[in-house]
């Protein structure tokens, strides 16, 4: 359903993707893996259409990234996009206002999930908690496709855990997809049905998580040291 | 549930179910939980349990009736089949390591012998003291 056609997106004179070519598929959990620098982060921008591709093209069901499809995407990004001054429930109804698919229910349920109160202030909670609002976020709108850039990185382990089953938890079978990029692969072994590994902003490996082990018999974490060597790089 | 990631977690699923049954911690007719109960406890993709659940149907273990869940069947003759069936993976796995070391498959019932024999021992010296 997210399609790359020989995209390439230049920074200068680097090349942060260098002419991908990968149908992402519809109904599915998707990791975009690879170190740091890999062109993670800049793909999903551009399903975002938070930027443009230099050359090659990003289609969402066949066709450009409109103002319409864009309405059916959530996004969470790696940096923390909510004010500072904002409390939980102000940047709720920041969001609210702009998605039509927005869901009281949902934020409700995840709020109790999660463990936290809307009148928490973002500037005075942890960093997992803001990792958590962020999710909250996310997760309370019937998007079909969600986006989440690093929601892993740099957070506990018990926070990760959370993190994971709110997304297992109210995932919609064969409507919504979602992507993820994390170099946390561990944590999301049994979680994503797609794994495209990235380096230097080319794709080295794409396939079903469940084939290649199948084929290769090697867990996505040994998979990925065959892939980038013996792994210190990462 | 703890998963072997260098093997497919579907079939780690439809074996957990196998290895439930032939424990008793189900019995034949007793109801399995709905595929997104199952997703979030073992915090697994839901479409690699319903992959599982789609195995076990496929294969004759399930069956799912509509408004009330999926039920093992209530033949309880495939137990002994599923028994063999885990019997015969945990042995490949065992042979292919003990070949590994360079035993011949000759050597291995009498290998096999001696050890239980020295456990069996181990155990009633155990029982004396």
């Amino acid at each position: 359903m997210i399609q790359f056609k020989n995209v390439t997106k230049k920074y200068g004179k680097t090349r942060a993707l260098d002419d991908i070519t990968v149908d992402i598929g519809k109904g599915k959990i998707t990791g975009l893996l690879g170190p740091n620098g890999s062109g993670k982060t800049t793909m999903i921008k551009l399903v975002a259409n938070l930027n443009k591709p230099s050359s090659g093209e990003v289609l969402i069901d066949r066709g450009p990234i409109s103002q319409e499809v864009k309405k059916r995407i959530a996004y969470l990004p790696e940096i923390d996009h909510f004010y500072s001054w904002m409390k939980i429930k102000d940047a709720k109804n920041f969001v609210k206002t702009f998605y039509e698919d927005w869901d009281d229910n949902m934020y409700e349920e995840l709020l109790g999930f999660l463990e936290l109160d809307e009148n928490m202030a973002i500037k005075k909670i942890s960093k997992g908690q803001r990792a958590k609002s962020k999710l909250l976020l996310a997760f309370s709108r019937k998007a079909d496709i969600i986006l989440l850039d690093e929601p892993l990185s740099g957070i506990d382990i018990f926070t990760r855990e959370k993190i994971i089953e709110t997304m297992i938890k109210d995932y919609r079978k064969g409507q919504q997809s979602i992507v993820i990029t994390t170099h946390e692969i561990k944590e999301i072994e049994h979680v994503i049905d797609d794994a495209v590994f990235l380096k230097q902003g080319k794709i080295v490996l794409q396939g079903q998580v469940e084939r290649l082990r199948e084929e290769k018999n090697l867990s996505l974490v040994d998979l990925m040291k065959e892939v980038y060597g013996n792994g210190k790089e990462l | 549930m703890e998963f072997d990631h260098s093997r497919p977690i579907y079939e780690q699923i439809v074996e957990e179910f196998k290895k439930k049954l032939i424990r008793k911690d189900l019995e034949p007719g007793g109801k399995i939980p709905s595929q997104r109960e199952l997703a979030q406890e073992i915090k697994v993709n839901p479409n690699t349990v319903q992959r599982a659940y789609r195995e076990m149907e496929n294969e004759g273990m399930t069956q799912t009736l509509r408004g009330k869940g999926t039920f093992i069947i209530e033949d309880g003759s495939m137990i002994r089949c599923f028994k063999k069936e885990m019997a015969e993976k945990a042995l490949s796995g065992f042979l292919q390591e003990i070949e590994a070391l360079g035993y011949d498959k000759e050597e291995i019932p009498s290998l096999i012998q001696a050890y239980i024999r020295a456990q069996e021992n181990r155990e009633e010296d155990r029982g004396t003291e």
